[in-house]
């Protein structure tokens, strides 16, 4: 530590020069002489420094019991004004409490402990001495062993302490807790809940929907019939989510294979976007545009709900829909392609 | 061990001082830390408001674990909000309420966690940045930045799976973005996915996982790296920044009692009272207005946690199809087809390789440029080391533009300007800014390095105009004194140096690449003041010269 050189608030601590006056280098004129604070010099600078200390922990006070003010005068509310105000308070008065301790210290500090700077000297992090002790200790320690001497010893210790971890690592392939096989879990992406004659029904409140209650420009938010009773409703519901719209079919650019996928202009695409899985939820009517609201990217139904911009890198899916016996919108079989995100085995 | 002058406490609480020293050897550490110096500087006070938030981090949590259920069952609301009274939802979501509304001071308690979350994830990267402009990481520091950024990847890893908790609409939906990212990565994506979740996505077993790593795990290694942190700060001892009386074999500053412990002991209440305020008067994260998760719903113009950003941002920049051409890439296999999902990966993946990459690897990168294998305890100021400064401000714009891209949509909204042009300016941002950044920054350190050596020359404008005899009009320049002086000069200015050829008399290409960059770096440099230059020029116009339309040049 050496050279700590505390003197009384008068004394600048170090003075020190780094070498001979140069040419080339400026000499280092040592630490700056030290400014006296008012408190260093008058007495009633220091008490009112003093006092204001005082006060700024007597305002801590005041703030640590206003806190229990709002805990106990609002008390547990019903009210969610009343419980703005509360959390209000509340953090007034913790505020009040910290703050007043925070910079009453920190006043305390700057104003009535000594101000001035000290020099200390630096150590070397490494001594020379010390690395010569170390790397022979380090050589006996090893000499001592004898490992180098030993190589059967050596190359099955290895052998032994880079297999144990192994079984740790497969500990962890029941993360999966529906114990499906390597296939299942590729394969379970591919399927939604819908299938042939599975009615088409309104999010959240389950009821079906008749071909001609779906109005052009209108959009329906729709799952599956029977979601609810489904064994997990919410895995179900992520991969089964359906925007149903209608447009004037003469506006379809229908592709070959597709052409009865629709039922008088009404379509149903998959609402998961292909790019990350967020919701497809705005619909813009006049442009036929399908907005996701996570990352912007832009569907267009008119051309089967091709990527038009964004980051999504395939169009979203269909779903084949008619109309059953009644008039109610029915899927004609699941997705022909995986639902969602694109993934590795999607091929 | 009893001699005639063993010591005997007089009080009572120098009895009990006394017996803790015996059995621990506190006399030792009060000599060791009880006037270690401690140099002082605002700029220093970034990484003690990352302690700090952590410290209340810590302390908010464990309020909150005593209240939180981080199971995924369903059960019917039935708490004193009444928009959510039986709702279905996860017994997770129930007891964010429960601790929002029927909790006296939960709400608080949330509040303080979350803003502390965002302040100790900001102050840790402020920290970062104030560190790598100064040169703070220079040998022997080097492990110390490297630690500094693992805990910056942590508390980005402390943040999400926290955010993620109250399985409210918002979190559910970034858990599904990140769910899309995961399923993205070749060959293990999908069975990645389908281990976190515990099966399909959402699955019940997400918030009970992210739960164990948020207050246990990832806590742990903080804590952890914390401890090493710290503990190399106390090998190294800190830096100072250059200044009269300041070498490289000195630490001048205050001593740590009373004066440091007092600042940085009431700097602690003083971040707590202010995180406080903010918690009592801005909400944040409203789980109430959210509902839910539901994967059906979801709303428009949501954002991540400021420090997710930058991630969101890089996904919303990526074209995933250019024309007709598709960032999907299905590759034929002999067992079949695979997509190559690389209008996810690359967004997800490069950024972070490239800001990540770059800071891990940015002091060895300079150490070998400049071949500069000294210790340095004095930090440069940003100015001083024009090249990298440059380097640091194209970096923080490469991830702005990024950060602002998470953005695009309210962006859009506010300015009222299309979202597509906001997204197209912005990837033309993406590769433009870094490189304009570096250009202008070096620009700007060079001209501030002059108008320092033109302060040294021919002093400082005293705002005093004096008409000359002849009618003419000037304004006077007073010298520096010393000190002010030496803050000005007292830098080491890096020269190019030259591929050298090896023992053999060969310039390797290593060599050579190390000898371009070395040219790049430094060709343009201003050098500091010396004594001789400073002579002449008060020889030139006396000492207290008055500039009249001449500038002063460099080496002049």
């Amino acid at each position: 530590m050496g050279d700590h050189s505390h003197g009384g608030p008068n004394d600048s601590g170090t003075v020190a020069k780094a070498g001979p006056a140069s040419l080339e280098k400026f000499q280092d004129p040592g630490l700056p002489p030290h400014r006296k604070r008012l408190a260093d010099t008058y007495p009633r600078a220091e008490k009112r420094a003093e006092r204001q200390v005082a006060w700024l922990f007597v305002i801590s006070i005041i703030g640590t019991l206003s806190f229990f003010i709002a805990y106990f005068v609002i008390g547990r509310t019903d009210s969610i004004s009343a419980l703005r105000t509360q959390n209000m308070l509340l953090g007034l008065g913790t505020a009040f409490a910290m703050l007043g301790i925070g910079v009453g210290i920190v006043h305390w500090a700057k104003t009535l402990m000594p101000d001035h700077e000290v020099s200390e000297s630096r150590h070397e992090i490494r001594p020379e001495a010390d690395r010569q002790d170390a790397a022979k200790i380090i050589g006996d320690v090893i000499e001592e062993t004898g490992i180098k001497r030993r190589p059967l010893i050596r190359n099955t210790v290895i052998g032994a302490i880079a297999l144990a971890p192994i079984p740790a690592i497969f500990m962890f392939r029941d993360l999966d807790r529906t114990g499906a096989s390597a296939n299942q879990i590729v394969d379970r992406l591919r399927y939604t809940m819908w299938d042939k004659d599975v009615k088409l029904v309104r999010d959240p409140s389950g009821t079906p929907i008749k071909a001609s209650d779906v109005q052009i420009g209108s959009v329906f938010h729709v799952i599956p019939e029977g979601l609810s009773e489904a064994e997990h409703p919410l895995n179900e519901k992520a991969k089964a989510v359906v925007l149903l719209m209608r447009l004037d079919p003469s506006k379809m650019n229908i592709s070959p294979g597709r052409e009865n996928w629709h039922y008088n202009g009404i379509v149903a695409y998959s609402k998961i976007c292909t790019h990350v899985g967020c919701p497809v939820a705005l619909y813009e009517q006049q442009t036929h545009h399908l907005l996701c609201p996570c990352h912007q990217s832009t569907f267009d139904l008119t051309q089967e709900c091709k990527v038009i911009f964004g980051p999504a890198g395939h169009a979203l899916p269909q779903l084949p829909i008619t109309v059953d016996s009644e008039g109610f919108l029915v899927a004609q079989s699941d997705f022909t392609e995986p639902v969602g995100p694109s993934y590795w085995e999607r091929g | 061990m009893s001699t005639a002058t063993e010591f005997r406490a007089k009080t009572r609480t120098g009895r009990i001082a006394d017996f803790v020293d015996q059995r621990v050897g506190g006399s030792m550490m009060v000599k060791e830390f009880g006037r270690k110096i401690f140099p002082d500087h605002w700029s220093f006070m970034f990484g003690e408001v990352a302690l700090y938030t952590f410290v209340i981090l810590l302390i908010s949590g464990t309020f909150l674990t005593f209240f939180f259920d981080p199971s995924m069952a369903e059960t019917h609301y039935d708490g004193s909000y009444n928009p959510l009274r039986g709702v279905e939802m996860s017994v997770a979501y129930a007891s964010s309420l429960d601790i929002s509304f029927d909790v006296r001071g939960g709400l608080f308690m949330r509040q303080v966690h979350h803003w502390s979350a965002l302040l100790f994830v900001a102050s840790v990267s402020v920290h970062m940045l104030r560190v790598f402009f100064t040169g703070a990481f220079r040998k022997p520091r080097e492990l110390n930045w490297v630690v500094g950024g693992v805990l910056l990847v942590l508390s980005m890893a402390a943040g999400f799976t926290g955010y993620s908790l109250p399985d409210d609409l918002l979190s559910g939906n970034g858990l599904r973005i990140i769910d899309g990212v995961i399923k993205a990565i070749p060959v293990v994506g999908t069975y990645i996915s389908a281990f976190l979740f515990g099966g399909e996505f959402p699955g019940n077993a997400i918030i009970g996982r992210l739960y164990m790593l948020h207050i246990m795990l990832v806590p742990a290694l903080i804590l952890l790296m914390v401890a090493i942190h710290l503990f190399m700060v106390v090998v190294h001892k800190h830096t100072q920044y250059p200044g009269p009386g300041r070498t490289e074999d000195n630490v001048v500053g205050f001593p740590v009692g009373p004066v440091y412990a007092a600042k940085a002991g009431g700097f602690f209440f003083i971040v707590f009272g202010v995180i406080a305020l903010i918690s009592g008067f801005f909400t944040i994260n409203p789980i109430w207005n959210y509902g839910p998760y539901d994967p059906s719903p979801v709303s428009a113009g949501t954002q991540p946690d400021w420090y997710i950003g930058w991630v969101d941002g890089a996904l919303r920049l990526m074209p995933g199809v250019l024309g007709n051409f598709s960032f999907e890439w299905i590759i034929p296999f002999p067992w079949g087809n695979n997509t190559l999902v690389l209008n996810v990966l690359l967004p997800a993946l490069v950024p972070a390789i490239v800001l990540l990459g770059l800071m891990f690897t940015w002091l060895w990168i300079e150490r070998w440029v400049t071949r500069d294998n000294r210790e340095h305890h004095i930090l440069d100021r940003p100015r001083n080391a024009p090249f990298r400064t440059a380097v640091g401000v194209a970096g923080v714009i490469f991830y702005s533009v990024m950060w602002a891209a998470a953005s695009s949509d309210l962006i859009a909204t506010h300015f009222h300007v299309a979202l597509n042009d906001v997204t197209y300016w912005l990837r033309v941002l993406f590769f433009a800014g870094p490189v304009i950044g570096f250009i202008v920054t070096r620009r700007l350190c060079l001209a501030l390095q002059r108008k320092d050596r033109d302060i040294v020359l021919h002093g400082r404008e005293a705002g005093i105009i004096e008409m000359s005899p002849e009618g003419a009009f000037s304004e006077r320049h007073e010298p520096l004194d010393e000190y002010k002086r030496y803050r000005l000069v007292s830098f080491e200015s890096h020269d190019v140096i030259p591929a050298q050829p090896n023992a053999a008399g060969h310039i390797t290409g290593a060599e050579k690449r190390r000898g371009a960059l070395s040219r790049f770096f430094f060709e343009d440099r201003v050098a500091p003041v010396t004594p001789a230059e400073l002579a002449e020029a008060h020889a030139h116009h006396g000492p207290a010269a008055v500039e009249s339309g001449e500038k002063a040049q460099i080496g002049h």
